[in-house]
């Protein structure tokens, strides 16, 4: 995960973790040499973060506010399955697409230009990432989704891959595509939005609704289920004249 | 929380222009040792605001920093320059005290080397 964030290689660099909870992805961070703030709003994860004794700096503070932090001075930012958040509302005060906007203005402004931020994202349905890519996109930012696995449910990971800069330097989102293609995915699609809305499934598709009627099954489908279950082995009670026969109604 | 890291935060109040620096209300500080890193002090010497950074690290009463910015040049031969820039930057740590916005006052608390950026409702 931590492979499509890194500009370049060699020099340490101070990097932005944002929604760090108790640190985990900073570790990686660590492990890599870089330095890193992390931005978390839950005072006990923070705290845990500290019994870990991770080596970043760590923030209590709301993303949806806005970072505090000044222009230009953060060589790339990450943040695991945070930014989703930003679309509930958990108090009446909060308007999502306000606090959207206020995120992506602000983490604009504190990267340096050329700067990634890859975000990792679990948006509940397609509206929801149409919706903070757009917001993405409006505050400046060129890049896509880049998704792994995008077939398993349990494995599938969507990154927003951001690249501060004009719009211009195209070269950013291919570069995504390689670096996901690097990254050993099994399987790819990035870029193009409308592609991506065309490969991708819904995470919470309806389950197949199961033809029940108000009668039940009927005799023929348990015959034909017992059935079944003889052909693999199975210890499947004779069939006689009771079998799926209703209960008399005791009360 | 590290030097660095103060340097690089800047009050976010709604309405405020210049919400950097935050001055520190030192309680107490701690000092982390930590390996020293010569191509990171290069790399994010250009980023730090000197003054800032000087004035914070007096406060935190560490006093062998330059007032004026050295030249970059230093970076590349005085050790012991980077030596002292490395402990400022990375080793001191603020572990309890407060951050307060320069220009509306209001204080961000420090706990456990925590700041507390969190804004009330009428400040987004």
């Amino acid at each position: 995960m931590e492979l499509l964030a890194l500009p370049d290689d060699g020099v340490p660099r101070l990097l932005l973790d944002i929604g760090c909870g108790s640190g985990l992805s900073g570790e990686t961070i660590t492990e890599n040499g870089h330095q890193w703030i992390g931005l978390d709003i839950s005072e006990s994860m923070l705290n845990v973060a500290l019994q870990n004794e991770v080596e970043g700096d760590l923030l209590l503070g709301d993303m949806g506010q806005g970072l505090g932090l000044r222009p230009g001075v953060i060589d790339g930012a990450i943040s695991i399955s945070a930014v989703q958040w930003l679309c509930n509302a958990d108090k009446s005060s909060h308007e999502p697409r306000l606090r959207l906007k206020a995120f992506f203005g602000s983490l604009y402004r504190c990267l340096a230009r050329g700067a990634r931020a890859v975000l990792q994202v679990y948006p509940e349905n397609i509206a929801q990432r149409e919706l903070i890519l757009s917001y993405a996109m409006r505050s400046g930012f060129a890049g896509g989704v880049v998704v792994d696995y995008p077939h398993s449910t349990k494995k599938r990971k969507e990154y927003l891959v951001l690249t501060c800069g004009p719009p211009s330097v195209s070269s950013a989102v291919p570069s995504g595509k390689g670096e996901d293609g690097e990254s050993c995915s099994d399987d790819e699609s990035s870029g193009d939005e409308e592609n991506q809305t065309v490969c991708i499934s819904d995470r919470h598709r309806p389950r197949k609704k199961q033809k029940v009627n108000k009668k039940g099954k009927g005799r023929e489908w348990v015959l034909r289920k017992k059935d079944q279950m003889r052909r693999k082995g199975n210890v499947v009670p004779p069939d006689t004249k009771y079998t799926a026969r209703k209960r008399k109604a005791r009360f | 929380m590290r030097l660095l890291t103060h340097n690089m935060l800047s009050s976010n109040i709604k309405g405020v222009t210049n919400g950097f620096p935050l001055k520190i209300e030192v309680e107490k500080v701690v000092e982390k040792q930590v390996e020293i890193n010569h191509d990171f002090l290069r790399n994010i010497f250009p980023k730090i605001d000197w003054k800032a950074f000087s004035d914070a690290a007096r406060t935190m009463g560490y006093v062998e920093l330059p007032e004026q910015a050295p030249d970059p040049s230093v970076l590349e031969s005085d050790l012991d320059f980077l030596t002292k820039f490395h402990h400022a930057l990375l080793e001191l740590h603020l572990e309890e005290g407060a951050l307060v916005c320069p220009e509306t006052g209001r204080k961000f608390p420090v706990n456990k080397g925590i700041p507390n950026m969190l804004l009330h409702e009428d400040e987004v």
